[in-house]
């Protein structure tokens, strides 16, 4: 069947007679591939821009108006060897990336200013001790001011932001301390200067900055990369829907292109791209990414089907409600909003840790002007002795402890197949104690496999397969897949509900139900299929086999429970399918603690349980039932197969067919806390040995400085370390 | 001290010029692809005539 696809949507005016589209590519690796794309797609005539982005792995394309069609550049790079898909900025990552733009500009501004102040402040240093006259000092200390102040005002507006922020919700974060140390500098150094006094500190202040943007630009760009990573993978996924554009005439679209209150129709073997309601047709339909539940549901004029339902048997024409999941079963609705309002009371590591930090460090600085007050000095030295306090303690090896060993980690994640979708996922993980899996799709594959396939000799095998691929049955695709087909048989007839048949050479050979290949017998012979399995037959004459075709668990579940088990971590099923599918993935896995059944509101119920008794819970699920249990859990993982809605929820996603990732991402999640922690005890002991300096009176801005770099410099190498994450799950 | 007067503008003005010349690659999208510019800083150039498409 030859579909027309339609990418109308995704193409842009690029000006002047010219068209734009973006394409997410896969597997672009290295600049061979970069060349062989961009050559190969600028060979096309009319094409004026190519280019590929390496780090997006994107290729954006500009043409001359009127003459080529998109798909022509789809088919082109599939000739090349990449899969590739229009894809379509969402709004979500344009703020990303103006965020990251944003910082990189603050971090310049910071850098430059920097770099010129120390140009300033080394003459100054060097001079108070030789020979500099005061007037030139304080021609010096003037200049300083005269770049530092505009550019802190500028750079310095995301920790001025946030913290305003936190103090108007009457909380506290990192940014307030570091708000208040860099004004108080910036302010105390221009009434020292006003004075001519011998030490002014706008290059601590500015350096201050320029770190701290440091580890707020990598934090950040481990944020837009994974967004990319995702937008990437969610474009390739390439849903479309059959549209239909006139009473009997019907376009292949994008989903983002269908509105509510189109039609659209659903053939067999589909999966449902979109929310709605059935107004014609009959047809089984599989909603196990829904509910979990294995068991086909009847589907008939006005059963509500949902973005992630796989039509089995009849066609139906289905009339959308909502594109891409907005609406939802009201109840799933209510339960995600109440366990995701419950989430966002976990506080992150270094809001705890600055927390304690501020108030710790505001009160020595009181005591240090109070403490030399009463000892007799002066209120100006007083003052100044408290601000250098403040200075030394601005929490810059704090800001970068985190972020660091984030992007690093994340590094190390991506490496093994696992994306990040929030920043402090890797600290709820490593706490995480104890697995809740869900069975379908998670324990087991998504797709479905042929079980005894190696029983079956090869000659029928294929020809099964061969004959399966005029069915769009997925019972059938598994078939095929399994055999490997790849050249249907001419002349093949498929009979709604029955089968599949072929004549070759004047034998009818027979693919279907038992009943429709007259194999009944066979199925009482073999009592030992499990109940779980769809059963298909296949005749040729006398020879008449039974594919047992079913669910497959994925290919190491066994070793990762294993080594769940070794690392002290409890495991556990919850499942919204039938018993006796749930007993036998818990048995062949040993895996103890299995429920059945289980609806959503029990799935965050049992959560709660395990809560109250202090574990923490990773919860490993994919169907949108699962969503409200992801989002109360501790911590959640998905895999990249999952409903939309599973995926955004999830803390992390995990890429391809192996179950390692999540193993390996507790493992380098359990590293990188204990390297975050690392880091702000460092940051800590620093400032014990900075700080009785600070108090005593004797810093001058020369021992802040080196002091505060030295700091900084001694967390991020510190932070390396967590690149090597070991990769042994056993 | 006269120099100061020339050379502290020059340094100030040398600097104000690296960070306009930040801020222009910024804007022009140099950041975007930091991986695919470090290849095609060392990739081959085109050949002079386009060799036929390869498959």
């Amino acid at each position: 069947m030859q579909v027309t696809r339609d990418f109308s949507h995704y193409v842009r005016a690029a000006g002047a007679g010219l068209r734009h589209i973006d394409l997410a590519v896969e597997g672009v690796h290295c600049a061979g591939c970069m060349a062989k794309i961009e050559r190969g797609l600028s060979a096309i005539p009319d094409v004026t821009l190519a280019r590929v982005n390496l780090t997006d792995r994107r290729v954006a394309l500009e043409w001359k108006q009127g003459t080529l069609d998109p798909s022509r550049f789809i088919d082109r790079l599939e000739e090349l060897g990449y899969k590739a898909y229009p894809y379509e900025t969402e709004s979500a990552e344009a703020s990303e990336v103006a965020e990251s733009r944003f910082l990189l500009r603050c971090l310049g501004v910071a850098a430059f200013a920097t770099m010129n102040v120390m140009m300033l402040s080394i003459p100054v240093w060097s001079g108070n001790v030789s020979d500099m006259l005061p007037e030139q000092r304080d021609f010096f200390h003037w200049l300083s001011a005269l770049i530092a102040l505009p550019a802190a005002a500028y750079a310095g507006q995301p920790f001025f932001r946030s913290a305003w922020r936190a103090l108007s919700a009457k909380t506290t974060n990192m940014d307030v301390p570091i708000s208040i140390g860099v004004t108080l500098a910036l302010g105390m150094s221009v009434v020292e200067t006003i004075h001519h006094a011998e030490h002014a500190y706008f290059d601590a202040a500015i350096m201050l900055l320029t770190f701290l943007l440091v580890g707020r630009f990598l934090d950040q760009n481990m944020r837009r990369r994974t967004r990319a990573v995702a937008g990437n993978l969610a474009a390739l996924k390439a849903e479309t829907a059959a549209k239909f554009v006139g009473s009997d005439e019907i376009s292949q679209v994008p989903v983002a292109a269908i509105h509510p209150g189109d039609i659209v129709l659903l053939r067999p073997g589909e999966r449902c791209a979109v929310d709605g309601a059935v107004i014609e047709g009959r047809s089984e339909i599989d909603q196990s990414l829904i509910t979990g539940e294995t068991l086909y549901v009847t589907a008939e004029s006005g059963t509500p089907v949902y973005a992630g339902s796989m039509n089995i048997s009849g066609t139906l024409r289905v009339r959308v409600s909502a594109a891409s999941e907005a609406t939802l079963l009201a109840e799933i609705t209510r339960l995600l909003d109440n366990a995701l309002q419950a989430r966002s009371r976990y506080m992150r590591l270094a809001d705890r840790a600055s927390r304690l930090y501020a108030p710790v460090v505001h009160a020595t600085a009181l005591l240090t002007i109070l403490g030399w007050v009463i000892a007799g000095a002066g209120w100006h030295d007083a003052i100044v002795t408290g601000v250098a306090v403040l200075i030394i303690t601005c929490p810059c090896a704090l800001g970068l402890a985190i972020p660091t060993v984030q992007t690093v980690a994340s590094g190390a994640m991506f490496k093994s197949g696992v994306l990040l979708n929030s920043g402090d996922a890797i600290e709820r993980l490593a706490e995480a104690d104890h697995v809740i899996f869900d069975k379908t799709g998670t324990l087991t594959l998504p797709e479905l496999e042929v079980t005894n396939a190696a029983d079956i000799p090869a000659d029928i095998l294929e020809l099964a397969g061969r004959l399966a691929l005029s069915s769009h049955h997925p019972v059938a695709a598994a078939v095929a897949q399994a055999a490997g087909a790849r050249s249907p048989i001419v002349g093949a007839v498929e009979e709604a509900g029955q089968g599949v048949r072929a004549t070759i050479d004047g034998i009818e050979i027979r693919l279907g139900r038992p009943s429709f290949c007259g194999v009944e017998a066979l199925i009482g012979a073999s009592a030992d299929l499990d109940s779980e399995a769809s059963i298909v037959a296949f005749s040729k004459e006398s020879e008449k086999i039974i594919l047992s075709v079913r669910q497959g668990l994925r290919p190491d579940a066994k070793i990762v429970i294993a080594a769940l088990k070794a690392r002290n971590i409890g495991v556990e099923i919850l499942s919204g399918d039938r018993e006796p599918a749930v007993k036998a993935a818990a048995h062949a896995l040993g895996i103890p603690e299995w429920r059945t059944g289980v609806t959503p509101a029990d799935k965050i119920a049992r959560i709660e349980e395990l809560k109250q008794r202090g574990a923490k819970v990773l919860m490993v699920g994919d169907g949108m039932n699962d969503a409200p249990s992801l989002a109360a859990a501790h911590v959640s993982m998905s895999p990249i197969s999952a409903a939309h809605l599973s995926q955004a929820t999830a803390d992390l996603v995990f890429l391809g067919r192996p179950l390692a990732p999540v193993v390996a991402a507790i493992d380098s999640a359990r590293k990188a806390l204990h390297l975050m922690r690392q880091n702000l005890w460092l940051a800590i002991a620093y400032n014990v040995l900075a700080v009785p300096i600070a108090i005593s009176g004797v810093v001058t801005p020369l021992i802040a400085a080196a002091a505060m770099s030295g700091s900084s410099i001694l967390v991020m190498l510190n932070s390396l370390r967590a690149r090597s994450a070991s990769r042994e799950i056993a | 001290m006269e120099f100061l007067v020339i050379l502290v503008p020059l340094a100030l003005a040398l600097g104000g010029a690296g960070l306009v010349a930040f801020l222009w690659s910024l804007r022009s999208g140099q950041y975007d692809d930091c991986d695919g510019a470090a290849w095609r800083a060392i990739a081959d150039d085109e050949p002079p005539q386009e060799a036929p498409a390869e498959r």
